[in-house]
């Protein structure tokens, strides 16, 4: 059967199934849209978590982020699972004892002020829709190529299906959309990766291949990798080059944003008791970790075959000549790919061969020269994003794990843009309009203002992902940074400090927010618009720390402000500490009130 | 509530959990994986050594062992202290 048909197959089979669940659970009150009646258990809610969770970034982009840089980018494993220590420690069953829908509810109690809650609501929004400008640009990556389509259609498309389902199921449809779309995602990631680790190292679990024997040379496979990237005048794989510093600082804002971020707080708010909050973290990064395991040897077993297919008789051979591509099956995944956009190359010198090897290393440019292949590297454009999507391509694996894999990452894409725009219309609706505006509105225009809020926030995302600041990942980091430097010390301190106040809470989440918004603009060009930026990321404000980094300090910088704040001004009241008292013990938590 | 012994103690041994496993958190990953990693180089694991072993797969391993310890810890916790949910 042909491919594209085949794509079309799994895809469409896929959306029917998370249409239909969420027709099926479709919420009727308030309290099923926003919570889903907290009758989820831990487990199910741990799966739902995990595909909320892990977005286009994790799926689409993180593994070909490794590939390309290798250990100096296992932040973004460390720093996308250790967040969910602080949450489990930290936050999930002291919010869940609150018992309210949302976070910034318990941010507008805890620090007794409107003011807090519409603060906590504007920076829930800032990081929700960096957040899911990421996630269109995975979609539009997977829909332009699966689909062979334009950028602009499969994001219009995409959009139209998040809409569908996001809308007319809130979180209970959500939740059971999302657990399916769990069992699609890690199916379609760990396919593909059991067959090209039995390949390359004969394990069928990746993880373990990836420390395993590379079976055509006997070497250990991360040995093989090292030195073939070496010979093409890379960094290493496995060895540290980045600054430390940076590395650091990165994966803590991604650490802290995790913790800080909305759509998964929220996930806590929808088990029944104290008792299965703490449960359900763990559950959620138990499924997590099946995918954050995988993809470092997705990564490095990508890059291996890649390297191999350039130089198909070693690197001290030739380089891959343009008619073996053109006639040579397992490059034809390249020439599709060269039409999006996002895959290149050029036979620069005329030779009749690419030559892929890194032409900023002055020695490795002047052997090049000599062999006679140029001094240019002719691969020319290699989008990160594309790698797990083409891997299976690359690998030669069947048609029927191609279309899996275009069905797992838009799964992926899907189910985190659901949650995010359910986060974003909560926000609006019952914190921004029932908590501040109009206090009196009834349920039914409730739930009527959360969909048209919905509706505009996908319209606003739909529009800012046509022109992302970034490779996936990397607009998501910039999300993490804002929830790290704004929500999560307004949360932990709410809980664990009954010093801070009202005014404390305020002046740190908008110091916090604005100096790493502002920090964000300056490196990335001001409201994300290309040519407005006054620094780059290779060449940072301050010290060696990058835009995507920065969310550390500002957290640092919202602790301070609010301590300095606070103990300069005067006490909580005592109904406040007794809040807090009663938030630290389990007993006596309920179901959550949805008025307050 | 302030006044009541058993919620104090009952917090105060939290505190002291909660704070031994972040030690663990930051020393798998900013530790092990990052700061320390130059320290573990000699122990080779599959082509590569502890450190990168720990910032790719080990840290992710040991942040599960930590939140189902505290899950775990906690909820006897919360019954030892009779502020279990009933």
């Amino acid at each position: 059967m042909d491919q594209f048909v085949l794509n079309w197959i799994f895809i469409g089979a896929s959306f029917v199934l998370y249409i239909g669940i969420a027709v099926w659970a479709r919420a009727g009150s308030t309290s099923e849209f926003y919570a889903a009646g907290r009758g989820v258990h831990p487990v199910v809610n741990g799966m739902a978590t995990g595909a909320d969770w892990m977005s286009a970034a994790s799926f689409i982009s993180m593994a070909g982020l490794i590939a390309f840089t290798g250990y100096d980018n296992s932040t973004f494993l460390m720093g996308w699972t250790g967040g969910y220590v602080l949450l489990a420690l930290m936050l999930a069953p002291y919010l869940r004892k609150f018992g309210k829908f949302t976070v910034s509810e318990f941010i507008g109690d805890r620090f007794y002020s409107p003011t807090a809650r519409l603060v906590a609501v504007i920076c829930l929004i800032v990081a929700s829709i960096t957040y899911v400008i990421g996630q269109m640009t995975g979609v539009g990556v997977a829909f332009g190529r699966f689909l062979e389509v334009d950028n602009t259609t499969g994001l219009l498309i995409g959009a139209a299906v998040v809409f569908a389902y996001a809308v007319f199921g809130g979180m209970k449809g959500v939740t059971y959309t999302q657990v399916a779309q769990y069992v699609v995602l890690i199916t379609a990631y760990t396919i593909p990766a059991i067959f090209i680790s039995m390949q390359l190292t004969g394990n069928p679990i990746p993880a373990l291949g990836l420390f395993g024997d590379h079976v055509a040379s006997g070497e250990p496979l991360l040995a093989k990798l090292d030195a073939v990237v070496a010979e093409l005048g890379f960094n290493e794989y496995t060895t540290h080059h980045a600054d430390t510093l940076n590395m650091v600082l990165f994966t803590l804002s991604l650490m802290i944003g995790t913790a800080g971020l909305p759509h998964v707080i929220m996930r806590f708010f929808t088990v029944p008791t104290v008792a299965s909050a703490r449960w359900s973290a763990g559950w959620a990064l138990v499924f997590i970790a099946l995918l954050y395991l995988t993809a470092p040897a997705v990564g490095a077993m990508a890059r291996l075959n890649i390297s191999e297919l350039m130089w198909p008789g070693g690197t001290d051979g030739e380089p891959v000549s343009t008619e073996m591509m053109e006639a040579d099956e397992k490059y034809a995944w390249m020439a599709t790919w060269q039409k999006t956009g996002l895959l290149g190359w050029e036979d620069k010198n005329g030779d009749g061969k690419i030559a892929y090897f890194n032409d900023k290393d002055a020695d490795k440019v002047a052997e090049m020269e000599a062999a006679g292949w140029g001094a240019e590297n002719e691969l020319t454009n290699f989008n990160r994003d594309i790698l797990v999507l083409a891997n299976p391509e690359i690998a030669n694996l069947p048609s029927w794990v191609i279309a899996l894999v275009a069905a797992g990452g838009l799964a992926a894409a899907l189910s985190t843009a659901a949650g995010l725009l359910l986060a974003i219309s909560s926000a609006v609706s019952h914190d921004l309009l029932k908590g501040q505006l109009t206090p009196n509105m009834s349920e039914a225009n409730e739930l009527l203002s959360a969909r048209l809020a919905m509706a505009g926030a996908i319209a606003v995302a739909t529009y800012l992902g046509l022109n992302p600041p970034g490779f996936a990942a990397q607009t998501v980091a910039l999300a993490f940074g804002l929830a790290a430097a704004s929500i999560f010390p307004a949360l932990m301190m709410g809980i664990f400090s009954k010093r801070i106040n009202n005014k404390g809470a305020v002046a740190g989440m908008l110091v916090g927010l604005v100096v790493t918004l502002v920090y964000i603009f300056l490196h990335k060009g001001w409201f994300f618009i290309p040519g407005t930026n006054s620094f780059t990321d290779a060449d940072p404000l301050l010290l060696t720390i990058k835009s995507t980094s920065f969310g550390a300090v500002g957290a640092m910088l919202n602790f301070a402000t609010a301590y300095v704040v606070s103990n300069a001004t005067e006490e909580p009241p005592a109904e406040i500490v007794e809040l807090v008292e009663s938030v630290r013990v389990p007993r006596g938590a309920g179901a959550a009130a949805a008025d307050h | 509530m302030s006044d009541k012994p058993e919620n104090n103690a009952y917090w105060a041994t939290n505190i002291k959990i909660v704070t031994w496993c972040l030690v663990i958190w930051a020393l798998v990953s900013f530790g092990f994986g990052i700061l320390l990693r130059p320290l573990l180089s000699g122990i080779a694991v599959g082509g590569s050594d502890l450190g990168f072993w720990f910032a790719q797969q080990g840290s992710i391993l040991v942040f599960l062992g930590i939140i189902f310890f505290y899950a775990w810890r906690m909820n006897k916790l919360d019954a030892e202290h009779g502020v279990d949910e009933q």
